[in-house]
């Protein structure tokens, strides 16, 4: 490892607020662009659920009845 | 090969493969990332002259690469589906415009996060940084064209259009740092004649580019999964798998 300490690896030599807020950033947005369109497909899926219960509940009312 | 493309059409056969592919490359490219960030931030030298400022390259030039050549897959795949009408070249070139302008954010930002304590300037109009925005501009013209539209065959078409027009600026990011007087350091990898960066400090950086080629797959690959179950909504497969992923 090239730094000697942890106070080392965060101050970078005056440098470290630069390169770690850019890291931090890049993190944001990685984590963004894989959880997002895993958001979009989870609730697309919860909505079909729901139509399609709701579907099958309207179609069939009187079962439930008797 | 053609039962190949045959199946590359069909969007339950996609859905299947693009998830057994996902379990392994997402944890695969995850822990890349962690290990070429670490590789990068500790276990490198310094720049003899940017001192520890360079770091940012790990981050900087992957993300910059991987946004050009996002940006070919988007124009080619506007391309495919504009000359064959192809709906799975239609579903690639929307997931990838997201992803791209993800991506020229982050060279964008990291570039001008790295541009202080190395030229003093957060920003300059400067040719390269400048066709990066507009590069900006063209994926997210792309997301914002998608939306305009209420016909889907229509905005897919208005898209790749654009998106094809576009392919005219990567050129122009490409040659920017040779063409003007640019404040942007040029190239520091060649593929013809030495390149100008030191082996050690080389290897985490190709390293890098290639986990960050992978997280643009895993995030293509996410995004089409999404993409594929909206536009199949109403068929049997995609009812099914609902049903199938039912809770209790």
């Amino acid at each position: 490892m090239y730094f000697e300490s942890l106070s080392a690896v965060l101050q970078m030599d005056g440098h470290g607020g630069f390169v770690w807020s850019a890291y931090l950033i890049t993190l944001v947005v990685i984590v963004y662009i894989l959880y997002a369109p895993r958001r979009r497909e989870q609730r697309f899926l919860r909505q079909l659920r729901g139509q399609i219960r709701r579907n099958s509940g309207a179609a069939a009312p009187v079962r439930e009845e008797s | 090969m053609w039962s190949f493309f045959h199946k590359l059409g069909s969007p339950p056969w996609l859905y299947r493969i693009s998830g057994s592919i996902l379990r392994w490359l997402l944890p695969l490219t995850l822990l890349a990332l962690v290990a070429g960030s670490v590789w990068g931030l500790l276990f490198t030298a310094p720049d003899f002259r940017q001192g520890n400022s360079y770091r940012i390259i790990y981050i900087h030039v992957p993300a910059a690469v991987v946004a050009l050549a996002g940006y070919y897959v988007m124009a080619i795949a506007g391309a495919v589906s504009l000359i064959w009408r192809m709906k799975m070249a239609d579903i690639a070139m929307r997931a990838c415009a997201p992803i791209g302008a993800a991506l020229t954010f982050v060279a964008l930002v990291t570039g001008s996060i790295w541009g202080k304590p190395t030229w003093g300037t957060w920003w300059v109009w400067d040719a390269r940084i400048t066709s990066m925005l507009i590069l900006l501009f063209l994926y997210l013209g792309v997301v914002a064209l998608y939306e305009a539209y209420e016909n889907k065959a229509l905005a897919a078409k208005a898209c790749a259009v654009l998106s094809l027009v576009g392919t005219v600026n990567i050129p122009i990011i490409y040659k920017s740092v040779d063409w003007w007087y640019s404040l942007h350091q040029p190239a520091s990898i060649k593929f013809t004649g030495g390149s100008t960066i030191d082996p050690s400090m080389l290897y985490p950086l190709l390293f890098m580019i290639v986990t960050f080629y992978a997280l643009f797959t895993c995030s293509l690959l996410l995004n089409m999964r999404a993409e594929i179950l909206q536009r199949e909504a109403r068929t049997g497969w995609v009812r099914r798998l609902a049903g199938e992923r039912e809770p209790g």
